[in-house]
């Protein structure tokens, strides 16, 4: 399973691993096409991990589950592209994708305890795994999947891998999950909210493995999550995203301290904070109304009902991306052309305070 | 586990109680026990005297623990009807009906489950929703006049099949079976089909359902998004984690076979055990109903209790201990 | 009960006008409905007086005319000459109110037993329920069976002719009520909580017009919809106990009994005799059975 070491992961990779381009995800009902996924753009380099994170319902799951087209019908992917490493996977045919999932792109979803097979012991499901997508017998299969369980930091793996699932606690089974994610050595790995259904102290400790296995074997990493404190602590690089849009994306640093879209600086407002910056008096704030449902996404920007510095224009146009510096925004606050924004701020507002 | 199955032998005891009770009302206090004993010039004192020495004047409890004791030795009494032991009557017949259970539960079993999965995994093929519909005619009509149309259809119109009775018999493994014999194995086809029909629909149906939401659950999607092959995914996950509960039903189809298989054997004068339970009542031949409800109720008991301990051994979550894994 | 009326006519209502297969359903089920209550209006023949039947009649193929009589019968005649079709409007009748007979000892012997249960508890409400799962494992035809034995055991030989049919409408009857029974008492536990039950235990209320009076009317929505399905349940017992020569007499017959006289004559080439009555029956199943599938599946707003 040894992978030869990544480049250092602070380095912006030249050439990103996983480019997702204005994606949209439609869904056709009765009462017309609703889009819970609607102009999506990221990148993920090699051994970075990207967060994603947004309200419940603003589309980060079904972003993940698109790439890998694991869609339900009716809903699919309505345009946009989505390339692995040079490789289109949204125009794959439903075979081609079967290779890649496990064995280019792993996967983590979030209750480990409905993961996986009650009724299969966990070398079975380590096992299958990699004969399906390695060029291995079926003992290699299985000391593979040994080697796996160790490397998740599973005690005494040897006796555990004829165990059941049921006989492990939370944080060992989503340890389990990560194993079967890695062990057909993926070189990306999609995980939808891995540590919410954990308990908080075991939270940290995933967190920390699937850092440190990606980092090491040079994985790229999607984590999708509402949790501003997992962002905080585990991700390179975050994505924020509002009512199937992006509001922003950039390196967590930049965007957690100098956040450039009204959502984003409304979402750290409403995180409890335990900076010294921040002054017990501080209330939190929390941004006036709600997210639209799927059927209800006013025009233009999504976000201008609820935004403290809405134009005129926010209504009537869609905001186009722009770039400030290793950040990408999508706001009339920070239009595409360089230079001063049409209310006389300077286009430059990293480093400033809110 | 051992506990579990302790619990339900004991409460498979109960129900057994109550039955047997039943039974010996019925033979004690329903007609006269000993009008068909007697012969007809007997007078008061050959009554009195064969009262004492059937032990009729004892007191109930006492009865009823002889009436057990003579049961389980496998004296049931006489039929009123024609004087033969009841036990051996029973005895005469029980093959047929075995044989008969036992065919229909296959034919059951493998087309139901075999169909059920087809109608899962093609969800949304006409074929499956042609055989779900036609489904609704195995559910919905009584087994007496499936059988009663297919003898119309096949027996009548086209003559190919025999519409009554079971055909020539051999020796197999020491009983008369029909099985051996090409007359036999043709007689059983009709009588098989219309038994095995209802609860080849039932099966097929909840075999469905039960895979349609396995097919649901976050461990198949999270084998689908670790590429396994559909192949292994419909069969190597689903299949088995649809079976556990189904096999138990199935379990639980023998024994209504089993009581179903009256209706049956009156439609094809089937020489089985519920065509002698039905003369039985039409002549009100009280022993006879009730060693057969006795029998029944063995059977029924009997069968809940193996499923429940086999449920038990096959899902490894009730057998095996939880051993909490520090994290 | 007003608030039932006003869902009937909304929901259910709507969801009925949107399923095909269960108007039809509807519709062929009161069409034989219809006939067979106006039976003796309808039918052409009197086919069980005696002395209307000309044995010469016997016999004829459908729309054939009698040799005896010289009318024309429409689905033919049986072996005395009873017209086919009026025998299967009066045995369609005789299904239907035994029947309608059975599912209403069910019910009140269901209803009452799971509101005591469900009011009292206790050891009355075990046992009960004991008794209930007991006679749960046993399909229900045998219970049926059996209670038929036992109950024809008891009566002397000479009555037992007569008193067949009431024999019928108690053992289908008795082998119906546990439903209604179980149904009932989960709904009483639930209302026997609420403060109007308790405001008429204080004011001194007899349990027995608490029952009755207060729980009853507010647990007799689920009973409605079992009671549609028991009565499916028992029109086809009923068929079945006819048909094995334990329910209906020739004399009297109901469409079981009908396919078991029919049933004879397959073989001598008087297939009208069983197919007719068959045919009937299958109609009368399939439409009640589709019904209460969909009714099934309406009341249960878990079904996808």
């Amino acid at each position: 399973m040894a992978t030869p070491p990544a480049p250092d992961a602070a380095a912006t990779p030249d050439a990103p691993l996983l480019e997702v381009e204005d994606l949209v995800v439609e869904i056709p009902t009765r009462r017309g096409v609703l889009k819970p996924v609607d102009g999506v753009s990221f990148t993920i380099g090699r051994g970075e991990i990207l967060g994603v994170v947004g309200e419940s319902g603003a589309g980060k799951s079904i972003t993940g589950a698109a790439i890998i087209g694991l869609l339900e019908r009716p809903t699919r992917i309505g345009g946009g592209r989505v390339t692995l490493a040079g490789t289109r996977l949204d125009t794959m045919d439903e075979n081609a994708l079967r290779r890649v999932r496990g064995a280019r792109v792993g996967t983590v979803f979030q209750d480990p305890s409905t993961s996986l097979n009650p009724l299969k012991t966990i070398g079975e499901q380590l096992a299958e795994t990699a004969l399906a997508h390695l060029d291995v017998s079926r003992r290699e299969a299985r000391e593979r999947a040994l080697r796996a369980l160790v490397d998740v930091g599973i005690p005494a793996a040897a006796e555990r891998l004829d165990a059941w699932p049921h006989e492990f606690s939370g944080g060992m089974r989503q340890r389990v999950v990560i194993a079967l994610a890695l062990i057909g050595e993926p070189e990306l790995v999609i995980a939808d909210e891995p540590t919410t259904a954990l308990d908080v102290s075991v939270q940290a400790q995933i967190l920390a493995l699937l850092r440190r296995l990606c980092v090491e074997r040079g994985v790229g990493v999607m984590l999708v999550t509402h949790d501003m404190g997992v962002i905080a602590e585990t991700t390179d690089r975050v994505a924020v995203l509002y009512a199937g849009r992006v509001a922003e994306v950039g390196p967590t640093r930049d965007v957690l301290t100098g956040a450039l879209h009204p959502y984003t600086r409304g979402l750290m407002g409403a995180t409890p904070d335990a900076s010294p910056e921040r002054d017990s008096r501080d209330r939190l704030a929390q941004i006036p109304g709600a997210m639209p449902g799927l059927g209800a996404v006013p025009s233009g920007c999504a976000f201008h009902p609820r935004c403290p510095e809405a134009m005129s224009r926010c209504s009537a146009e869609r905001p186009r991306a722009a770039s400030r510096e290793d950040t990408r925004v999508w706001c009339w606050l920070h239009p595409p052309e360089e230079g001063v924004s049409p209310d006389g701020r300077s286009t430059s507002l990293r480093g400033t305070r809110r | 586990m051992f506990a579990y199955v302790v619990r339900r032998a004991l409460q498979g005891v109960l129900v057994l109680f109550v039955i047997a009770f039943i039974a010996f009302s019925m033979f004690r206090f329903i007609g006269d026990p000993l009008e068909s004993m007697l012969p007809r010039e007997a007078t008061a004192a050959d009554r009195v005297e064969l009262r004492d020495r059937l032990g009729l004047d004892d007191p109930v409890p006492l009865q009823f623990v002889r009436f057990v004791g003579d049961a389980v030795q496998g004296e049931f009494g006489i039929s009123y009807r024609n004087g033969v032991p009841v036990a051996e009557m029973l005895a005469e017949r029980l093959p047929a009906t075995l044989e008969l259970a036992a065919v229909s539960a296959i034919f059951a079993a493998v087309l139901g489950i075999g169909l059920g999965v087809y109608t899962a995994i093609h969800r949304d093929g006409w074929l499956a929703n042609a055989i779900m519909s036609a489904s609704l005619i195995g559910v919905s009509l009584p087994t007496f006049l499936i059988g009663v149309l297919l003898i119309w259809l096949f027996a009548v119109e086209l003559g190919w099949l025999p519409s009554f009775g079971r055909g020539e018999t051999g020796e197999l493994f020491g009983w008369r079976s029909s099985l051996v014999t090409v007359s036999g194995l043709k007689s059983m086809i009709l009588p098989a089909l219309t038994l095995g029909l209802y609860q080849m629909t039932l099966v097929m149906r909840l075999v469905r359902a039960e895979m349609l939401e396995v097919l649901r659950t976050d461990y198949i999607r999270f084998a689908r998004a670790r590429g396994l092959s559909e192949r292994a995914v419909n069969f190597g996950h689903a299949l088995k984690n649809t079976l556990v509960p189904v096999i138990t039903i199935i379990g639980l189809q023998l024994g209504q076979i089993t009581a179903f298989a009256i209706v049956t054997e009156t439609v094809f004068q089937w020489p089985g055990v519920g065509l002698l339970f039905i003369n039985a009542v039409q002549f009100v031949d009280i022993p006879i109903m009730a060693t057969y409800l006795l029998l029944v109720g063995v059977l029924f008991v009997a069968i809940n209790l193996v499923v429940d301990v086999l449920y038990a051994v096959v899902d490894p979550r009730l057998r095996v201990e939880r051993v909490a894994a520090r994290a | 009960m007003s608030a039932l009326a006003r869902v009937w006519q909304s929901d259910i209502a709507w969801s009925f006008r949107h399923a095909p297969v269960a108007m039809v359903a509807a519709l062929v089920f009161a069409v034989l409905v219809i006939a067979s209550l106006a039976a003796p209006l309808v039918a052409p023949h009197t086919p069980f007086e005696p002395g209307s039947l000309n044995l010469m009649d016997g016999f004829t193929p459908p729309m054939g005319e009698g040799m005896g009589s010289g009318s024309v019968f429409w689905l033919g005649t049986d072996d005395q000459g009873r017209d086919v079709f009026s025998t299967i409007l009066y045995g369609m009748r005789l299904s239907l109110m035994i029947g309608l007979a059975a599912v209403a000892l069910a019910a009140a012997l269901g209803v009452t037993l799971g509101l005591i249960a469900g009011y009292v508890g206790g050891w009355i409400d075990a046992l009960i329920m004991r008794v209930a799962d007991i006679q749960l494992t046993f399909p229900s035809i045998l219970v049926a069976l059996l209670i038929f034995g036992v109950a024809r055991g008891l009566l002397p030989p000479e009555s037992r002719e007569q008193m067949a049919i009431w024999v019928l409408i108690l053992s289908i009857g008795l082998s119906e009520w546990v439903q209604f029974a179980r149904t009932v008492r989960g709904s009483a536990m639930v209302e026997a909580k609420k403060d109007y039950v308790q405001a008429a235990r204080l004011v001194g209320r007899k349990p027995s017009a608490i029952l009755f009076h207060h729980l009853l009317p507010n647990v007799l929505g689920p009973v409605l919809v079992i009671a549609t399905i028991s009565l499916a349940l028992a029109i086809i017992a009923e068929a079945t106990l006819s048909f094995l020569g334990v329910g209906a007499p020739p004399t009297r017959p109901s469409l079981g009994t009908l396919i078991r006289i029919g049933q004879d004559f397959l073989f001598s080439g008087e297939w009208w005799i069983l197919l007719f009555p068959a045919l009937t029956l299958l109609a009368l199943a399939l439409s009640v059975n589709l019904l209460g599938d969909w009714l099934r599946d309406v009341m249960n707003p878990k079904l996808r």
